[in-house]
C-alpha cells in the first residue's frame, strides 16, 4: 500500500461535484442505495432467509397439524383459519429485525460513517426500512407457499391474496417505525431483541390470529378486541376467505396512522440525536 | 488563508460525566495535529463533534470557516473519518463497500468501480475485493475503512487512534499512507495514546488529559518538557541506588525518581550514555541493567502535570514502551 500513494490524483475519475443541496430527488437516490445495501445482506446471510422462511414455515405445519383437530374437529378448518393469522404474524415479529439491525449498525459505526458523508439524513433510515419491507414479503410469500402445499385454496382469490399481503405489509411498514424507535434508543442490539419479543407475544397471541377472540375469557376478549393484530388479521381474513372487511379495515388504518403519527417523528429525532 | 480546523472552548457532557471541559484546538492547512491522550482524556469525543457527529455543549468549531453546528452538511463535503472502530458493513464485500459510498458520493456507476479498484489497490486488498469483509483481518478491515473515508477525496482527514491494535509492520504501513496523503495536501487529525505516533507523524500536537488540553507545541517543544528519553540504571547491589541516583543526576542534569531497585531521569542528549557508564564504573558501581528508550505517556503526562496518566476508569494509559513504575 506504500508504492501508489500519491497516485491520488492519476484516478480515473476525479470525486463529482457535490450538490450544494440534498433535494428530494437526491435523497430517494440515497434511499434507494441503502436499501440495496439492506437487500445485499440476505443474498450474504442465508440463515436470515432461513430465520425469515423457515420459522413461519413451522409455525404453519405444527399449528396446523397439532392443535387443528383439537380446535375445530378437522385440520383443513383450523387451517383455513389460521393462515392469515400466521402470516400476520409472522410478520409482526420480522419486524423486531428492523430495530436489531439498526442498533447493529449504531454499534458497529457505520451509521456515524454514513452520518459524516454528505448525503441525505434520511436516507440510511429510509433504506433499512425499506429493504425490510422486501424481508416481510418474503415471509408472506413463504407462509402462503406452504399454505397452498397443504391444500390451503384461499376463496378470495388471488387478487384477495395479493390486498391481505398489502395490509398486512402495511401494518408492518407502520409497526417497524417502533421497532426502528427500538433500536436508536436500546444501548445494545440484544436489548432491543429481548424488548421487541417480550410485547410481540401478547400482541400476536392475544388477538383472532389463533383463537376466535369468541371463545376466550371475556378479559383476554376484551383485549383481543382492541389488539391491532385482531383487526390486521380480520382485514386478511375478510379478504381472503370472504367476510367482514370495511370494519376491521378501517380499524386498521387507524392503527397506522396513529403508530406512525406516533413512532415517525419519534424514530426520526432518535436518529439525529442519537449520541 | 483560515485554518482547517478552528475549535475554541469545546465543552461536552454526558449526563454527569464531562468528556471535554473546554478545549481549544486548530490544525493548519495541510498539517498533520496529533491529539495526544490516555484512555477517556475525550480524544474520540472531540473527534466527533469536529465531524458534526456530535453536539457540543458548549463552545464553538469550524472546518474550513464553516461552523459544524450551523453548516453540517457543508462541512460533511471536505471531512473523511476514520472512527476508533472499523466501520466497514462486515456483509459486503471490499468493493461493496467502497462502491456504495462512491455513489452516495454521486459518482456514476462506473466511475464507483474504478474508485474502488483504485483504492483497494492502493491499499492491498485487491485479492479480496469480492470476499465479504468479516472474513478479513482487523488490518485489513482497517485499511478497508481507511479506504472508505478516502473515496470522497476529503481535504481534512479525521484519523481517530488509527494504529491501535496493528502490528508494527501494519502500523509502519499505515503511518506510510498518512505521510503521501500529507504529500497530497490533505490535512490531517489523528488521535493516538502513543507519543512515538504522534513525534512520527504530526507537526503540531496537542496533549488532552480529562477533557482540557494540558499542553500544546511542536514533537520538538513537548519533548524538550518531557525530555525525549529515558534513562534508568539499576545497580547489582540495591544499597548503591542514592550514589547511582546522584550520579545520573549529575550526568543529566534532570530530576531522578527511584523506585525500589532503579534510578531514571529524562535525557535529551543520549550522549549522556557513555558519560554515566564511566563515571559509575569510577565509583566501582556494578550496573545489572542500563536502558536508554522513549519515554511512555505516562511519563510524558507526569513531566506535564505532576500525575500519572490516570484514565476515567482508573488504569493507567497503554504505551508502546515499557512502563515503569516511578
Ligand atoms: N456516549 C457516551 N455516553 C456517556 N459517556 C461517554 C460517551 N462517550 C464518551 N463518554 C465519556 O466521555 C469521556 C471521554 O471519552 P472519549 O471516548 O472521548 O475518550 P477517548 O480519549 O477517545 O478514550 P479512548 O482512548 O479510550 O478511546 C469518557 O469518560 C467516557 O466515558
Ligand atoms: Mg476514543
Amino acid at each position: 500500500m506504500t508504492a501508489a500513494t500519491t497516485a491520488e490524483n492519476t484516478a480515473a475519475e476525479a470525486a463529482p461535484v457535490l450538490a450544494p443541496r440534498v433535494t428530494p430527488v437526491i435523497a430517494a437516490r440515497h434511499g434507494a442505495l441503502l436499501t440495496w445495501r439492506s437487500l445485499v445482506k440476505i443474498k450474504r446471510n442465508p440463515e436470515e432467509i432461513l430465520g425469515l422462511t423457515f420459522m413461519p414455515l413451522m409455525f404453519v405445519a405444527l399449528f396446523v397439524f397439532v392443535f387443528g383437530q383439537a380446535m375445530m374437529g378437522d385440520w383443513q378448518a383450523y387451517r383455513d383459519f389460521i393462515i392469515p393469522g400466521i402470516a400476520a404474524q409472522s410478520v409482526i415479529f420480522a419486524t423486531i429485525g428492523t430495530g436489531v439491525a439498526l442498533n447493529t449498525d449504531i454499534e458497529k459505526g457505520i451509521f456515524d460513517r454514513f452520518r459524516s458523508l454528505p448525503i441525505a439524513r434520511s436516507a440510511p433510515l429510509v433504506g433499512a426500512i425499506l429493504g425490510d419491507l422486501v424481508r416481510y414479503a418474503l415471509t408472506v410469500v413463504a407462509v402462503l407457499a406452504v399454505a397452498l402445499l397443504i391444500g390451503y385454496r384461499p376463496s378470495g382469490g388471488l387478487l384477495g391474496v395479493v390486498a391481505a399481503g398489502g395490509v398486512v405489509l402495511l401494518f408492518a411498514f407502520a409497526l417497524c417505525w417502533l421497532s426502528a424507535f427500538m433500536g436508536l434508543l436500546l444501548r445494545t442490539p440484544m436489548a432491543v431483541n429481548i424488548f421487541g419479543s417480550i410485547w410481540m407475544f401478547p400482541l400476536t397471541f392475544g388477538a383472532s390470529t389463533f383463537v376466535d377472540p369468541d371463545r376466550m375469557p371475556s378479559w383476554m376478549a376484551a383485549f383481543a378486541e382492541v389488539n391491532p393484530v385482531t383487526h390486521v388479521t380480520d382485514t386478511m381474513r375478510g379478504l381472503m376467505e370472504g367476510g367482514p372487511v370495511l370494519q376491521p379495515l378501517a380499524w386498521t388504518l387507524v392503527w397506522v396512522a396513529v403508530l406512525i403519527g406516533i413512532f415517525f417523528p419519534l424514530a426520526t429525532r432518535a436518529y439525529r440525536n442519537r449520541a | 488563508m483560515t485554518d482547517a480546523i478552528r475549535a475554541e472552548g469545546l465543552v461536552k457532557r454526558f449526563k454527569e460525566q464531562t468528556a471535554l471541559a473546554g478545549v481549544d484546538l486548530t490544525a493548519r492547512k495541510g498539517a498533520v495535529l496529533g491529539v495526544l491522550g490516555p484512555n477517556g482524556s475525550g480524544k474520540t469525543t472531540t473527534v466527533r463533534i469536529l465531524a458534526t457527529l456530535l453536539r457540543p455543549d458548549g463552545g464553538y468549531a469550524e472546518v474550513d470557516g464553516l461552523d459544524v453546528v450551523r453548516n453540517p452538511h457543508e462541512v460533511r463535503r471536505k471531512i473523511g473519518l476514520t472512527g476508533q472502530y472499523a466501520a466497514v458493513d462486515q456483509d459486503l464485500s471490499g468493493t461493496q463497500n467502497l462502491v456504495l459510498i462512491a455513489r452516495l458520493l454521486g459518482f456514476s456507476r462506473r466511475g464507483a468501480r474504478a474508485r474502488a479498484a483504485e483504492l483497494l489497490a492502493r491499499f492491498s486488498l485487491t485479492d479480496a475485493a469480492d470476499r465479504a469483509a468479516k472474513t478479513y483481518s482487523g488490518g485489513m478491515r482497517r485499511r478497508l475503512d481507511l479506504a472508505a473515508s478516502l473515496v470522497g477525496r476529503p481535504s481534512l482527514l479525521y484519523l481517530d487512534e488509527p494504529t491501535t491494535g496493528l502490528d508494527p509492520h501494519s502500523r509502519n504501513e499505515l503511518w506510510d499512507v498518512v505521510r503521501g496523503l500529507v504529500d497530497d495536501g490533505v490535512t490531517v487529525l489523528l488521535t493516538t495514546q502513543y507519543l512515538e505516533e504522534a513525534d512520527q507523524l504530526a507537526d503540531d500536537i496537542v496533549v488532552l488529559d480529562h477533557g482540557k488540553v494540558i499542553s500544546r507545541g511542536t514533537p520538538d517543544e513537548l519533548k524538550a518538557q518531557a525530555g525525549s528519553q529515558v534513562l534508568q540504571v539499576r545497580p547489582g547491589d540495591p544499597g548503591l541506588l542514592d550514589r547511582v541516583g546522584r550520579i545520573v543526576e549529575q550526568v543529566t542534569g534532570s530530576e531522578v525518581r527511584t523506585s525500589e531497585s532503579s534510578a531514571g531521569a529524562s535525557v535529551t542528549d543520549p550522549a549522556v550514555l557513555p558519560e554515566v557508564v564511566r563515571r559509575l564504573d569510577e565509583a566501582g558501581v556494578a550496573i545489572a541493567e542500563l536502558t536508554l528508550r522513549k519515554p511512555s505517556l505516562d511519563e510524558v503526562f507526569l513531566a506535564l502535570t505532576g500525575h500519572t496518566a490516570e484514565t476515567a476508569d482508573g488504569a493507567g494509559a497503554g504505551a508502546p514502551t515499557e512502563r515503569t513504575s516511578a
